[in-house]
């Protein structure tokens, strides 16, 4: 399995990676960390004619706070992020997911962007950064232009990305970080795609009412899923078991997840909803034993 | 820079701190131009696509799939193969711990495992088994059934921390050992 011929450019500036895409059009693709398009190349599941690599690009490498945003720079390797100390305190949830993605042989190499504008339902990163309310820093040659993630995912492998556009970086807002967090996924083995992942980030007010909660799952569509139907149902509430389990059924009545190979559409159904509850649990708690300390 | 399909590049880069300087396609994979054009078959290729982690080698002392690399992509890196690992005829204390805790039996997952250990016991003071199984889900072994894979792993950590491992293999550990060496 070798990848088939292609020409190789690279640009030293997301500038120069601009023009050249915007030479090529359709025919050049992007190559960043490659985990994801070597193999595909290898399989010749795609023959790009033009490959522009853009691993070496320096500036798109960075973790930093700004004001109340932590911005990510597109070509940061997972694994920078996954033991970032910044992104441990600001954003606990990436923390918590990034070692979920792959292994760290290829979190070594594969990029945080690169995750992102694959777009696999099942991804872990995609699936934080729905929660977390971040928005994504897009380039081409005309302009520079920001898209919500809730706005960002379009269906399977597609997003809003322009043939013609680079992701530059994600942008995180830190002005309140929920003290509460979870975020767990189901796969046959460690490193494996998840069959259905979740992701919650939630805050109590002094009576341990929760008082703000987004809850995501993965691998039950073709884009990552905000559960919407439960901030109606569980705000303002204290988390009882009962709550838990009409807030986790709420959570997997409106998805509609297709059964493959790995798994039935009954049974992602069911992984949804117990996943649900779990993250929702452990969220709630990690909030109320947090309440108490400064933000 | 730009390199058309049916030109070749002339690549340099340093392996096993050895500079080399060869011809590629742009299309290479690093694996490949480790073995062909290197003459460096240590650094095993089992899938190809990522999932079984023979190929495993060190890229600026990462370990990373060196057939998810395109060798082009690795132009100026310092990379570290299996090759690269015995100094002056001596195995690395790794190699040691594997052939006494009987880590390995074809060895064809062997190369790829070690240069993951390499970079995990950096980064690691004190593993527990959980670490050491988590750094091995990105490995295939069929033979062993990873025990003695874990214990060797393991057995380099313990001796670390009791300051036994000197840089260049640990003597100790030489006369423990089954199998005569060659
Ligand atoms: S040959 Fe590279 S991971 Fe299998
Ligand atoms: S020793 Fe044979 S595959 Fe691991």
């Amino acid at each position: 399995m070798k990848p088939a011929a292609f020409d190789y450019l690279r640009p030293s500036t997301v500038e120069e990676a601009c023009q050249y895409l915007q030479e090529y059009g359709e025919e050049g693709k992007l190559i960043a960390g490659g985990q994801s398009l070597v193999p595909i190349l290898n399989m010749r599941l795609s023959t790009p004619e033009c490959l522009i690599d853009i691993s070496g690009l320096e500036e798109l490498k960075y973790i930093r706070e700004e004001g109340d945003w932590l911005h990510i720079g597109a070509l940061t390797r997972q694994r920078d992020v996954e033991r970032s100390a910044l992104v441990r305190e600001k954003t606990p949830l990436l923390a918590e997911a990034l070692p979920y993605i792959g292994h760290m042989q290829t979190r070594n190499r594969g990029t945080f962007g690169g995750s992102l504008v694959h777009a696999d339902p099942t991804a872990e990163i995609p699936l934080s950064l729905l929660a977390l309310q971040a928005a994504v820093v897009i380039q081409s040659a005309e302009e520079i232009r920001a898209v919500d993630v809730e706005d960002f995912f379009i269906t399977y492998l597609t997003t809003d990305l322009m043939p013609n556009e680079i992701l530059r970086e994600v942008k995180i807002p830190t002005r309140h970080i929920p003290k509460g967090y979870s975020f767990q996924e189901y796969s046959r083995k460690h490193g494996d795609f998840a069959l259905v992942s979740a992701a919650c980030v939630l805050d109590v007010d002094e009576q341990e009412r929760i008082a703000s909660v987004r809850l995501t799952l993965g691998g039950v569509d073709a884009v990552p899923v905000l559960a919407r139907e439960v901030e109606g149902l569980i705000l303002g509430e204290k988390l009882t078991d009962s709550l838990l389990l009409e807030a986790s059924r709420a959570a997997a009545a409106d998805i509609d997840p297709e059964g493959d190979l790995h798994a039935s559409r009954e049974y992602r159904l069911h992984l949804a909803q117990v996943f649900a509850a779990r993250v929702l649990e452990t969220a709630y708690h990690r909030a109320v034993l947090g309440k108490g300390s400064a933000t | 820079m730009q390199v058309k399909r049916e030109e070749r590049y002339s690549l340099r880069l340093q392996v096993n701190g050895k500079r080399y300087e060869e011809q590629v396609e742009p299309r290479k994979l690093l694996s490949d131009f480790l073995r062909e054009d290197c003459g460096l078959t240590g650094t095993h290729v089992g899938c190809e696509h990522g999932v079984c982690g023979a190929c495993t080698v060190l890229v600026d002392g990462r370990a990373v799939r060196s057939c998810l690399i395109l060798a082009i992509q690795a132009e100026g890196a310092d990379i570290t193969t299996v090759e690269g690992l015995a100094k002056d005829g001596k195995p690395h204390p790794l190699q040691e711990a594997f052939s006494e805790c009987h880590a390995l039996q074809c060895g064809f997952c062997t190369p790829g495992i070690l240069m993951s250990s390499v970079e995990f016991l950096q980064t690691h003071a004190d593993p527990g088994k959980e670490e050491i199984a988590d750094m091995l889900s990105g490995h295939l072994c069929r033979c062993t059934g990873y025990k003695g894979i874990v214990e060797a792993v393991q057995q380099v950590a313990d001796r670390r921390k009791e300051g036994e491992v000197r840089e260049s293999g640990d003597p100790v550990s030489i006369c423990s050992r089954t199998t005569p060496t060659v």
